[in-house]
């Protein structure tokens, strides 16, 4: 523990974001409002206002504009920051390997949100995975505080100079967006001294130097471009184990590339992203009280996924639900395809996979008492008896 | 020229040379070829004006004939030509002939 005095506050995962942006006070923040992401917005324009940071915001007229003004500052020599969810990143698709292949490291916000239609407003992880092949390392946040700390150490991993790619911090819509939670804010002043200046690489606003980006590339050169790029991602890995720890010997909160909990000897284990980890941990306890050797994995680094790391934490397991809270129609879910991937390589537990919570649908304890059953029969058995199935969905 | 690895490549693939284009060769894929004819040049320097490329060489405010490593062939410049007494000063030609 450093010696950061802690105030314990009561905020919402907006308020969080919103504030962890203040600190940060990036140059310029480009976006355009969409629920539930608004309330960052909403705060951090009142910051502005208040001439509490020094940033230019600019509300544009869409988010293809938003991420567009995004790449246009970052390339100029910014440190830049958005905010968005769902339809508002989908619309920004295009832009997002811009960013990334400019090598440009924007922060998001990204409040995760189910992608219509039909029309939802609510949490689910479809908008983040649809973002999963545009080259921007993703962090996944249980919790307002988890997604206040990914959020202050974004710019350390994105600007890394062995990285250089743009950084989605995911948090699930309204359940931690909208709810208070008790967390602790960082000092200012320790915050600006973690995070430093930028420094931006050949920016365009060096005009002794003139330079052009987004010059043609053909079949001669693209492919030594995509190499440069999946390298990149490689080398985050590193970085944002580095960061972690740097950020635990300051503040005191460990985070590694994934969650173990009470994984160690666990025999039935979950996989979850996000706020469903908290309910899961919950009956994780409840059945190691019974005697059953239960834990959770629960990702933080989705791009790029640690496969060789979750491999080695799962190896030992029985069996493992992956719960995906977004689906690959016709395919299984997103993480499972993850998961399934890093136990190959070895003689792994038995997988399977369930979609829930689509659209915003509460995952409720007795819903992850009936997985973690399952895990268990499925763990005696050796057998699953249907890999992909939606859960909590009438019949 | 040697081709750069992936490990060679600027961050980004960011142009840093102002200019650089003119290094790279585009003129191989053209069919037509202008043919500057000057006895019957006024050096109105329409050509130079109309050419979509950089590919009309002018020194000293004349001009002076093609860069034939970026001239495409499109026949701008032949077209808008106005020449001397209904003589083009700028032919086009197909290329191998």
């Amino acid at each position: 523990m450093g010696a950061t005095t802690t105030k314990i506050v009561a905020v919402t995962g907006n308020q969080a974001v919103a504030e962890a942006l203040r600190q940060l006070n990036p140059d310029v923040m480009p976006a355009y409002p969409i629920t539930p992401s608004t309330g960052i917005m909403e705060s951090f324009t009142k910051f502005v206002s208040d001439g509490k940071v020094d940033t230019e915001t600019i509300l544009v007229e869409s988010e293809h504009s938003a991420m567009s003004a995004c790449i246009g500052a970052s390339a100029a020599g910014g440190r830049v920051a958005t905010a968005t969810s769902a339809q508002g990143l989908a619309l920004m698709w295009e832009m997002l390997h811009i960013a990334s292949g400019y090598r440009l490291p924007i922060l998001m916000a990204l409040v995760n949100r189910a992608l219509s239609a039909p029309l939802n407003i609510h949490g689910d992880h479809s908008d983040g995975m649809g973002m999963r092949d545009c080259s921007w390392i993703q962090l996944f946040s249980e919790n307002a505080q988890e997604a206040y700390d990914n959020t202050i150490m974004a710019y350390r991993i994105a600007e890394h100079k062995d990285v250089r790619l743009p950084i989605a911090v995911n948090m699930d819509g309204f359940i931690i967006s909208h709810s208070i939670e008790s967390m602790t804010f960082i000092p200012d002043a320790e915050v600006k001294k973690f995070v430093g200046d930028y420094i931006a690489i050949d920016p365009l606003l060096d005009i002794d130097h003139p330079k052009s980006i987004g010059a043609l590339v053909l079949p001669d050169y693209y492919m030594e471009h995509k190499r440069a790029q999946h390298e990149a991602m490689l080398n985050a890995k590193k970085v944002i184990s580095d960061v972690s720890a740097e950020f635990a010997r300051l503040f005191g909160r460990k985070y590694d590339l994934f969650e173990s909990y009470r994984l160690e000897d666990a025999e039935v284990v979950l996989v979850a992203l996000n706020s469903a980890a908290g309910t899961i941990k919950d009956e994780v306890d409840r059945y190691r009280e019974k005697g059953v050797k239960a834990g959770l994995l629960k990702p933080r680094v989705f791009r790029p996924f640690p496969y060789e790391e979750v491999g080695a934490a799962l190896k030992n397991a029985k069996a493992v639900c992956v719960m995906d809270r977004a689906d690959s129609y016709g395919g299984y879910g997103p993480l499972f395809m993850e998961i399934a991937s890093a136990v190959q390589p070895h003689r792994g537990p038995v997988l399977f996979n369930k979609v829930y919570g689509l659209g915003g649908r509460d995952l409720m304890p007795l819903d992850v008492d009936q997985l973690i059953d399952e895990t268990i029969e499925v763990a005696k058995t050796g057998k699953a008896k249907m890999v992909k199935e939606y859960i909590t969905v009438r019949n | 020229m040697k081709q750069m690895n992936w490990k060679e490549l600027p961050h980004a693939g960011t142009v840093l040379k102002a200019g650089n284009a003119n290094e790279y060769k585009t003129g191989s894929w053209r069919s037509l070829k202008p043919r500057w004819i000057e006895e019957n040049c006024i050096q109105c320097l329409f050509c130079w004006v109309y050419c979509p490329d950089s590919a009309v060489s002018v020194k000293d405010e004349k001009m002076t004939g093609f860069d034939y490593d970026h001239c495409k062939g499109c026949g701008v410049c032949a077209m808008e030509c106005p020449g001397k007494k209904g003589n083009k000063a700028i032919v086009m030609e197909e290329e191998g002939k």
